[in-house]
């Protein structure tokens, strides 16, 4: 974006002020402004942060305001902290040659949160990437199985009390 | 805790409506056209392709868990080795990244020697990919002609980092050193002759009658299931979209470079073709310009207890070489946050997503490859067509197994 600030953003209420013509800020605001929880713009980059449960209809609000293009999905391990795993979606637009990062928080205990293949069909490999590697369940997709790990493997290896060297 | 990973396939699993007699073939890991260690598992239909199911995994290493068992500095060895064909996009992708983090400004000498070293890892990269999916084909002289330029490109490498392939020749805060004195002028008379080859390779391959009935009209792509399937770079353009971050979203200085994005409306394999020759040529004209403009200075930022010291300095005066000291044994703080950033290699799209909190370690290091979305649009543009044209179609997206599997 053009007029960008330089400054660091932090909490809901200074990023909206402070951009209130954001295109995919002002989508998320009309589809559910109780939903947006956090906004951070920390070095040129704008994170938002929603439930999981409504991770779905989020990133079909931003599409709809112009972000076509999915570009990365992966997952943090936030060891010991609960919840524990977060999930960040970089979504790209072509038209306003911006990036935004969808992120959310998914707990320890039953890792899951709904699938975004129904959005874009080329998440497809990012989200069995996080399933193999951090052991998040993708409800909805079409094809839950490990990509990178062979099928009976034990563990995740991405996760944080799993050791660098593998278990031995 | 356990999560149920479901039953391994041996077999494909049936398509909707499959009848007996569609056969399941294996076509990997050790095929020599699918570039690498990918397996295909084909639905076939006596010679027509039902469905499709890459396997990927074989070349896994893990990379982002090292990444995090390493300081920030020692990451940049390990960048090389995802997509080995282009070491100095990944490099960028992840000292931009880093920097980024940082808020390390580099100097405009440093920045504008990167757009040319990377300019020339784009060439090498879609030199091996025109040499291979020639060979592919059965055009195998392209082949030999390609890698004859290929190996001057590794030379220069070589005299600037004094490795062929894994060069780390980007450092996180600029370059690791000055580059040799007649750097420039074998870059310049290695694009003086360039163009002319690049009319070579298209004089063996654009009129040849095999070449084009083999790609044109062979892996159709819309440009809807382009942006859908999250695929990237020269692929995306051959299906009609404009769109280049070294363009639209410049970094590392590439606003001050002017030149053309190819596009071709054509969605096939013959339009990735035409894209990716022409990605050449545009190549050749930023390498002219950053020749020509090449700014003096330093090449790297100043920060000292992030940049390593010149050896001269380090050993003649003692704060150099307390900073030395330190960066080598304890290496260095970056600021708690995270950064997407994103680069137009050979490829397509590489981004680097790196969260720190706070230490000398990346607390996650995720790598964003172009291979790895484009794999997904195989089927589509495979399904309904001859088994031989899938070779065709996996020669188009130019992938690398090492930067699918990581």
């Amino acid at each position: 974006m053009a007029d960008a600030p330089k400054e660091t953003l932090a909490g809901k209420q200074a990023v909206l002020e402070r951009l209130p013509d954001h295109p995919a800020l002002k989508a998320l605001l009309a589809w559910n402004a109780g939903a947006l929880s956090d906004a951070l713009f920390d070095r040129g980059e704008l994170t938002v942060t929603v439930p999981s449960e409504k991770i779905c209809e989020a990133v079909v609000a931003v599409k709809e305001a112009g972000y076509n293009a999915f570009e990365d999905m992966t997952a943090v391990d936030w060891l010991p902290n609960e919840p524990r795993f977060q999930l960040s979606y970089h979504i790209l637009s072509h038209q306003f040659k911006e990036r935004i990062r969808i992120k959310t928080w998914v707990s320890s205990d039953d890792p899951a949160i709904e699938s975004i293949t129904s959005v874009w069909p080329g998440v497809n490999y990012y989200e069995r990437e996080v399933f193999d590697l951090f052991g998040i369940r993708f409800d909805g997709h079409p094809n839950m199985r490990r990509i990178m790990m062979p099928e009976n493997w034990v563990g995740h290896p991405l996760r944080k009390d799993y050791p660098v060297e593998g278990y031995r | 805790m356990t999560v149920d990973v479901g039953t391994p396939i041996l077999q494909a699993p049936q398509a909707e409506g499959a009848k007996d007699q569609h056969m399941v073939l294996n076509m990997g890991p050790q095929h020599p056209s699918t570039h690498g260690v990918l397996r295909l598992v084909l639905e076939i239909d006596g010679e027509i392709v039902v469905r499709l199911y890459p396997e990927i995994g074989y070349l896994h290493t893990g990379i982002e868990k090292t990444c995090e068992a390493k300081f920030y500095q020692q990451v940049v060895p390990l960048t090389d080795r995802v997509d080995y064909l282009g070491p100095m996009a990944n490099n960028l992708c992840y000292c931009l990244a880093v920097e980024k983090l940082l808020g390390l400004e580099i100097p405009e000498r440093g920045q504008w020697i990167r757009v040319l070293l990377t300019e020339l890892t784009r060439l090498n990269s879609h030199l091996i990919w025109l040499g291979t999916h020639a060979m592919d084909i059965g055009a195998l002289t392209v082949f030999l002609y390609t890698f004859r330029e290929r190996e001057e490109i590794l030379r220069i490498f070589e005299a600037v980092a004094g490795q062929r392939m894994m060069t780390s020749y980007f450092r996180i805060g600029g370059l690791s050193m000055e580059p040799p004195l007649d750097l420039f002028d074998r870059i310049q008379a290695f694009i003086k002759t360039f163009p002319e080859k690049i009319d070579e390779y298209s004089n063996l391959l654009t009129g040849n009658p095999i070449f084009r009935n083999r790609l044109m009209g062979v892996g159709m792509l819309s440009p809807e299931d382009a942006i859908a399937l999250a695929v990237t770079g020269p692929t995306m353009r051959g299906s009609g979209i404009d769109f280049d971050l070294r363009r639209d979203m410049p970094y590392s200085s590439y606003e001050k470079f002017q030149f053309k994005v190819p596009v071709s409306n054509r969605c096939d394999c013959w339009g990735r073709y035409e894209v990716r020759l022409d990605e050449m040529r545009e190549s050749v004209k930023i390498i002219q310009q950053a020749l020509d403009g090449m700014p003096g200075g330093p090449i790297k930022a100043d920060a000292p207890k992030i940049i390593l010291p010149d050896r001269e300095k380090m050993k003649t005066q003692m704060e150099a070489l307390i900073h030395h000291f330190k960066i080598v044994t304890e290496g260095f703080n970056v600021p708690a946050g995270e950064v997407y950033q994103g680069i137009e290699s050979g490829h397509g799209q590489v981004g680097y997503y790196v969260v720190s909190d706070g230490t000398a370690k990346p607390y996650r290091v995720h790598m964003r490859y172009p291979g790895f979305a484009s794999l997904q649009a195989l089927e589509t543009m495979c399904q309904g067509r001859m088994l031989a044209d899938v070779v065709a179609v996996i020669g188009s997206i130019d992938i690398v197994l090492g930067e699918i599997d990581r």
